[in-house]
C-alpha cells in the first residue's frame, strides 16, 4: 500500500514547517487561549456553586450563560488548538456543517415535541 | 504560520486531481473525519441525557449537590474537583498543542518533552476519574426510604410533610457502619437508649457513631438538616429499603435509575476516549523518541494524534457544562 505520510514528491502539500520566530508566536498565542479557557471554566464554576436553581427564569438565563460560555470554549478548543482556523475553508466547512445540520435537527425535535411540558410546566425544571 | 487558509489555490488546479483538494493528507482528513463521527455519538449521548431528563417526572439530582467531595479533605467543595479534573484535561490539551508546535520546527526534543508531559496529564485526569467513580459508586452515607408518612421540623425551623417512600439520607460516619449493619455483619449492631441510637462495632477497630442527624432533599435542591427527636422519628418511620452509593440497579442519588446510568455511560464512554488516547500518545512518544519522524522529516504524526487528544478534551466541556453544571 502507497503511504502518502512519506513526502516522495509534492504530491500533497506539506507546509506545515515553521521557523523559530513563527513559533514563538504561536506559542505567545497558546499560552493566551489557555488564560482564556482557564478563565471561563472559572466563572462557570463560580456560577455553578452560588447561584441557587429556585427562580425558574434567573435560572434560564444562568443555563443559557453556561451553554454560551461552552460553545465559546470549544470555538477556542477547535480553531486554535486543533488548528482548524487554519485549514482550507473547504475542510472547514466539510467538518461543520454536519452540526449545523445536527443542531437544526435537534432544535427541530425539540420544538415540535417539546411541547408536551408546558402543560405542567412546574415539574419539569 | 497562517497555515493552508492563507495559500491562494486557483480552482483549476485544486480539483484538477494529483493533490488534495483540502490540502491535507489522507491520515488527518480521515482523522477529522473520524471525530465527526464520534462527536456526533456523544452529541446523540447528551441529547439522549436532555431529552431523558426533561421527560422525567422524578426529581433529578443536581451537579453542585451530588459532587462536592475531595479526596483526603472533609467538607463540601461543590463542584471544585470535576473543575480541578477540567483543568488538568485542558493543561493537558495545551502541552499536547506545544509537542505539535515543537514538531512542526523538526525538534525532536521538544516532542519528547511536551508529548510526555501530555502523558502525564492523561494518567492524572484517569487516575481523578478512577477516584470519582469510587466515589461515586460508595456514595456518601447512603439513604433510607421512609415506610409511613411523617412531619419533622428540620433545624432551620422548616416543617416537612413526608410521606411513604420519600428518601431521607445519613451522614457519611453513621452510614458507614448502617451498611454493614444492614448486611447482616454479626460484630455491628444497634443500640438503641432514651438518649438516641447508635451502631456499634466489636471487633478489630471497636468503635460506635451515634444517630446526629438526618438530611432532607441532599440531592435535589435546598438540603435541610433534621436533629434530635425529629431524627428519632424519621429513623423510627423507615422502611427495609436502604441503598448506598449507586450501581446498575439502585442509586441514592436519586428515586430514579437513569441518572446514575448517565453518569456511567458517558463519563465511562469518554474515560475509554482518555485511556486509549494515552495508549496511543505512548505509541507515537515512543516512535518521536527512537527517531522515527525524524528520520521521516516530519510529524505530522504528532499533529493527528492531537486532534484526537483535543477532541477529548473538547468532549469534556461539554459533559461538565451538559451533565455537571445544568
Amino acid at each position: 500500500m502507497e503511504r502518502d505520510d512519506l513526502i516522495v514528491n509534492d504530491s500533497y502539500a506539506l507546509n506545515a514547517h515553521h521557523s523559530e520566530e513563527e513559533g514563538a508566536k504561536i506559542r505567545r498565542n497558546t499560552w493566551k487561549v489557555t488564560g482564556i479557557l482557564t478563565l471561563l471554566t472559572t466563572i462557570e464554576v463560580i456560577m455553578g456553586i452560588y447561584f441557587k436553581r429556585s427562580e425558574a427564569f434567573s435560572w434560564t438565563m444562568i443555563k443559557w450563560t453556561f451553554i454560551i460560555l461552552t460553545l465559546v470554549k470549544a470555538a477556542y478548543i477547535v480553531l486554535v488548538f486543533m488548528h482548524l482556523g487554519d485549514e482550507r475553508g473547504n475542510l472547514k466547512k466539510a467538518v461543520l456543517a454536519p452540526y449545523m445540520l445536527f443542531i437544526a435537527y435537534l432544535l427541530f425535535i425539540a420544538i415540535t415535541e417539546g411541547f408536551g411540558h408546558l402543560g405542567n410546566f412546574n415539574a419539569f425544571h | 504560520m497562517g497555515g493552508e487558509s492563507t495559500k491562494v489555490i486557483s480552482k483549476e488546479v485544486l480539483w484538477g486531481g494529483g493533490q488534495s483538494p483540502f490540502s491535507v493528507s489522507y491520515g488527518k482528513m480521515m482523522m477529522w473525519y473520524f471525530l465527526v463521527s464520534d462527536a456526533l455519538t456523544f452529541g446523540g449521548l447528551l441529547t439522549a441525557y436532555g431529552f431523558v431528563r426533561a421527560s422525567s417526572t422524578d426529581p433529578w439530582p443536581i451537579g453542585e449537590q451530588a459532587f462536592r467531595s475531595l479526596p483526603f479533605i472533609e467538607g463540601e467543595y461543590p463542584l471544585i474537583y470535576v473543575a480541578l479534573m477540567t483543568f488538568i484535561l485542558i493543561v493537558s490539551s495545551v502541552t499536547m498543542v506545544l509537542a505539535v508546535e515543537a514538531g512542526h520546527r523538526n525538534d525532536k526534543s521538544g516532542v519528547v518533552k511536551w508529548l510526555g508531559l501530555t502523558i502525564i496529564g492523561g494518567f492524572f485526569f484517569l487516575g481523578s476519574q478512577a477516584w470519582e467513580w469510587s466515589h461515586y459508586i460508595h456514595g456518601s452515607g447512603g439513604s433510607f426510604l421512609l415506610n409511613e408518612s411523617v412531619e419533622v421540623t428540620s433545624d432551620d425551623g422548616q416543617t416537612f410533610s413526608l410521606n411513604k417512600g420519600d428518601a431521607v439520607y445519613m451522614d457519611h460516619h453513621f452510614g458507614h457502619l448502617a451498611e454493614p449493619w444492614i448486611e447482616g455483619e454479626p460484630e455491628v449492631s444497634l443500640v438503641e437508649s432514651d438518649h438516641g441510637v447508635k451502631l456499634v462495632e466489636l471487633g478489630a477497630h471497636p468503635h460506635e457513631v451515634e444517630l446526629h442527624s438526618l438530611t432532607l432533599n441532599k440531592y435535589i435542591n435546598n438540603e435541610s438538616h433534621v436533629s434530635g427527636d425529629d431524627a428519632m422519628k424519621l429513623w423510627n418511620a423507615r422502611s427495609e429499603s436502604f441503598s448506598f452509593g449507586a450501581n446498575m440497579h439502585v442509586n441514592e442519588y436519586a428515586s430514579q435509575q437513569a441518572y446514575a446510568n448517565f453518569f456511567f455511560f458517558i463519563t465511562g464512554f469518554h474515560g475509554f476516549h482518555v485511556f486509549s488516547g494515552v495508549v496511543i500518545n505512548i505509541i507515537i512518544f515512543i516512535m518521536a523518541y527512537r527517531g522515527v519522524f525524524e528520520r521521516r522529516k516530519h510529524y505530522e504524526m504528532v499533529e493527528k494524534i492531537g486532534l484526537y487528544w483535543h477532541f477529548v478534551d473538547l468532549v469534556w466541556v461539554f459533559v461538565f457544562t451538559f451533565f455537571y453544571l445544568i
